[in-house]
């Protein structure tokens, strides 16, 4: 069968040496959001932290980057896409030029284009064990290529190996300085499984932390249609678009596969960001800032604020803004907004400053929002009728940035 | 494989990238080997001949039909010969770079048009294009790259094709293809690299392409739900209204006018729109409902704007109305729209004293109904 691949000749290979701005850039480990600003204007109730497991992946990457290697993975919706052609095609291409390149670990079944590739290729066969195979990590250290192709990813290794998982035997690889190419599937990633489980049926006991993905230092989806990834399988080929349920089910993890990708690339865009002191890019990605004062609809805008992230599969942020000197709703309601937001799938945090129009576009700045939502003014106290209505300061003020005002 | 009849109507498959070089004209080449093993007639109906060489060498073994070669200005250019493509009638025809505008004295101005005859010929049409030539990103991409993108095509036609793949690959490989002149010339390949190929750019082409991706995806995946009744246990959560029927079904309005920033609003307010499953109406108001007794130059600008939103496939309408803010939030609440899209006030004071931004009237007036205040995202702040 010929494997209708994504770029297969291209040059999708990198050198290892000549490192670009961007290439500098993409191996930083995206890091947890810190607030700059004064603490004595903002009070921060939830800071996003990346969880101890995260860290602990990105201490490794920073450590992996002293010795030049690179973690590449390649991303499929479902087996059929055509991740392993596309990898090894990638491995024949780098040994091709001159890299010193092994495959430690291959497929079950493989085509016969698979084959063809393979048979250029030097193979550092698997480890045998009563209980199953594993990556024989010994051989590859003891061998020490430039590069080591694991195909798939997410595997158990059988008791009494060296790491109990797959992608830990990856990670070893990786601290000792050889790159790795490997491909995973999007049921086998841990925070998918149950999702993929929901459309499919499929279940699987061999997964990877998505943080894996997300400290990678490349990620590539192979993107290939629904009706091609099932023919590819041996299913009647159907016309473009799609034409049954199982083409259906199948799109519903595209699209995941997709957006997964897409949140990657920008963490890697926010860790370039960073690295570069560019203070503001302008998003991609939608995200809303709901802003809740005292006088606010909070529900409906909550609401609407949840709706609008499911649909642009954006961020979802809920601040509360209280300015000091003035009556604040009691802290039971306030809570009782935050937690709605919560639910919603936001991120909350509370804003106490004198000028709270300022501090909300400072906010938004910060986080790269897109669209700020905030209730119509009032004009009932002095101080609004002096200054001028604090919504027409805060389209003023956000400069970039869509304002969305609601009903109150 | 089904074979379409003479009458029905050819699918269209996008293959869609970030930039020049990702590979798209390679893989639908790729396909269309593919096919060709597999039976189908397939024909190349439009190939870059300036494309790369790997890429040249995939033309081999497939039928060509010969471009038209016209002159202008003392060059000679390649176009399609859609009427020779019509002739030829294949089963599959492969038009490369959908967004080309096509040089005076074609059949057509845009190529996308002339895919639009092939298509209604019944022939199935595979094309590439990158994401900055979607007309509704265009204000997003110029926020993003600093680069005004001329070629465009409008969303719709996007919108019916049956198929969009997303053509994958990291930017540092693509960099790595630039650098070694696999792209372009070595002098414009420099001259690449600090413009639109440079620093965050590509990071940021390539997640939008991926968020469109999916969006084009989910939005084929509703389509199909429609008509076939299927269900499916959502995970994407993109519906969660799907129950409430029309009435949490949005209505946007576009407050257009003679200023510049009217052509981000629609392409802004047509994109949101599309993302909320939501109609879309624009309005302009003018003291009298004839827009003939406006000066040339306004009413021009008026007229383009007013094309500009019929092309995106958005309703238009004219009203008279002395008290141009207090027209259009009325007539909002009376068509029940439920949110009003209007252009951010440029620079306060000179702005105000013309008069020409009703922005913040708007706000006020409208208590009761939803307002978006439309950043101006042609103008980049320091980056």
């Amino acid at each position: 069968m010929r494997m209708p691949c994504a770029g297969i000749s291209l040059d999708c290979f990198h050198q290892i040496l000549p490192l670009g701005l961007f290439s500098i850039a993409l191996r930083e480990p995206s890091r947890g959001f810190t607030l700059s600003l004064d603490d004595c204007t903002m009070r921060v109730s939830e800071l996003p932290r990346p969880s101890p497991e995260r860290l602990l992946l990105q201490a490794q990457a920073e450590e992996n980057k002293r010795w030049g290697a690179r973690l590449k993975i390649f991303l499929g919706y479902a087996p059929g896409v055509g991740k392993s052609y596309r990898m090894l095609d990638e491995a024949r291409r780098r040994h091709e030029r001159g890299e010193d390149v092994v495959v430690a670990a291959t497929q079950l079944q493989q085509s016969e284009d698979l084959q063809a590739i393979l048979r250029k290729l030097e193979l550092v066969p698997l480890l045998q064990k009563p209980a199953g195979q594993a990556v024989d990590v010994e051989a590859v250290l003891h061998r020490s290529p430039q590069v080591c192709v694991i195909d798939p990813l997410a595997a158990m290794n059988p008791p009494g190996s060296r790491n109990s998982h797959r992608w830990q035997d990856v990670q070893e690889l990786l601290r000792n300085g050889i790159s790795v190419l490997t491909s995973v599937n999007l049921l086998h990633v841990e925070e998918y499984k149950e999702k993929v489980q929901a459309i499919t049926g499929k279940d699987t006991a061999e997964t990877i932390p998505k943080s894996f993905l997300l400290a990678a230092d490349d990620i590539v989806i192979v993107d290939v249609p629904t009706d091609l990834c099932l023919w590819r399988l041996g299913e009647k080929l159907t016309s473009i678009g799609i034409s049954n349920s199982q083409e259906r089910q199948l799109s519903e993890l595209r699209e995941l596969a997709l957006l997964l990708t897409a949140e990657v690339v920008d963490a890697q865009l926010e860790s370039y960001v960073h690295a570069h002191g560019i203070e503001q890019v302008f998003g991609t990605q939608e995200r809303f800032l709901v802003c809740i004062t005292p006088d606010s609809n909070a529900q409906a805008m909550i609401e609407s604020g949840k709706r609008n992230k499911e649909r642009f599969q954006g961020e979802l942020h809920v601040v509360y803004v209280c300015q000091r000197g003035r009556p604040e709703d009691d802290s039971s309601t306030v809570e009782t907004y935050l937690e709605a937001a919560r639910k919603a799938g936001a991120t909350t945090e509370v804003l106490e400053s004198d000028d709270p129009i300022a501090a909300i576009a400072e906010f938004a700045r910060q986080r790269r929002i897109t669209q700020i939502f905030i209730g119509h003014g009032s004009h009932e106290n002095w101080r609004d009728r002096f200054f001028g209505d604090p919504v027409l300061r805060l389209i003023r003020a956000a400069e970039g940035i869509d304002v969305r005002v609601f009903p109150r | 494989m089904p074979v379409p009849e003479a009458t029905q109507r050819g699918n269209l498959k996008v293959y869609l990238g970030y930039a020049a070089g990702v590979g798209k004209t390679f893989q639908m080449l790729a396909d269309a080997h593919a096919a060709v093993e597999r039976g189908v007639d397939v024909v190349v109906a439009y190939f870059e001949p300036h494309a790369r060489q790997d890429t040249i060498v995939l033309i081999e073994g497939l039928d060509v039909v010969p471009h038209r070669k016209l002159d202008y200005r003392g060059r000679t250019f390649q176009e399609m010969d859609t009427d020779a493509v019509l002739e030829r009638k294949p089963r599959v025809a492969l038009v490369d770079e959908l967004a080309h505008t096509n040089i005076p004295g074609s059949q057509s101005t845009k190529r996308w048009e002339d895919v639009q005859v092939l298509l209604d010929a019944g022939i199935e049409v595979w094309t590439t294009m990158n994401v900055q030539h979607i007309e509704s990103l265009n204000d997003q991409i110029w926020q993003i790259t600093g680069i005004q993108v001329r070629e465009t095509v409008p969303d719709w036609v996007v919108r019916q094709a049956a198929e969009i793949v997303a053509v994958d690959v990291t930017p540092e490989a693509l960099l790595n293809r630039l650098k070694r002149g696999a792209i372009y010339k070595p002098e414009m390949a420099q001259k690449a690299l600090t413009g639109f190929f440079k620093g965050s750019n590509l990071g940021a082409l390539r997640e939008l392409t991926l968020r469109q991706a999916a969006h084009e995806v989910d939005l084929r995946q509703s389509a199909y739900d429609k008509t076939s009744g299927f269900q499916v246990s959502r995970v994407s959560e993109s519906r969660p209204d799907e129950t409430a029927g029309d009435k949490s079904k949005e209505r946007i309005l576009i407050h257009i006018t003679a200023d510049s920033s009217s052509a981000m609003l629609i392409r802004r307010g047509r994109r949101v729109a599309d993302f909320l499953h939501a109609d879309c109406l624009a309005l302009f108001v003018h003291k009298t409902a004839e827009i003939t007794d406006l000066p040339a130059a306004e009413r021009e600008a008026v007229e383009k704007h007013l094309r500009f939103a019929q092309n995106l496939r958005i309703d238009t309408q004219i009203l008279a109305g002395q008290d141009i803010p207090r027209t259009v939030v009325e007539y909002a609440r009376r068509s029940q729209v439920s949110q009003i899209f209007v252009a951010r006030p440029r620079g306060r004071l000179r702005q105000r004293l013309l008069g020409r931004n009703y922005a913040e009237d708007i706000v006020r007036m409208a208590h009761d109904l939803q307002v978006t205040v439309v950043a101006d995202r042609s103008r980049r702040q320091a980056s």
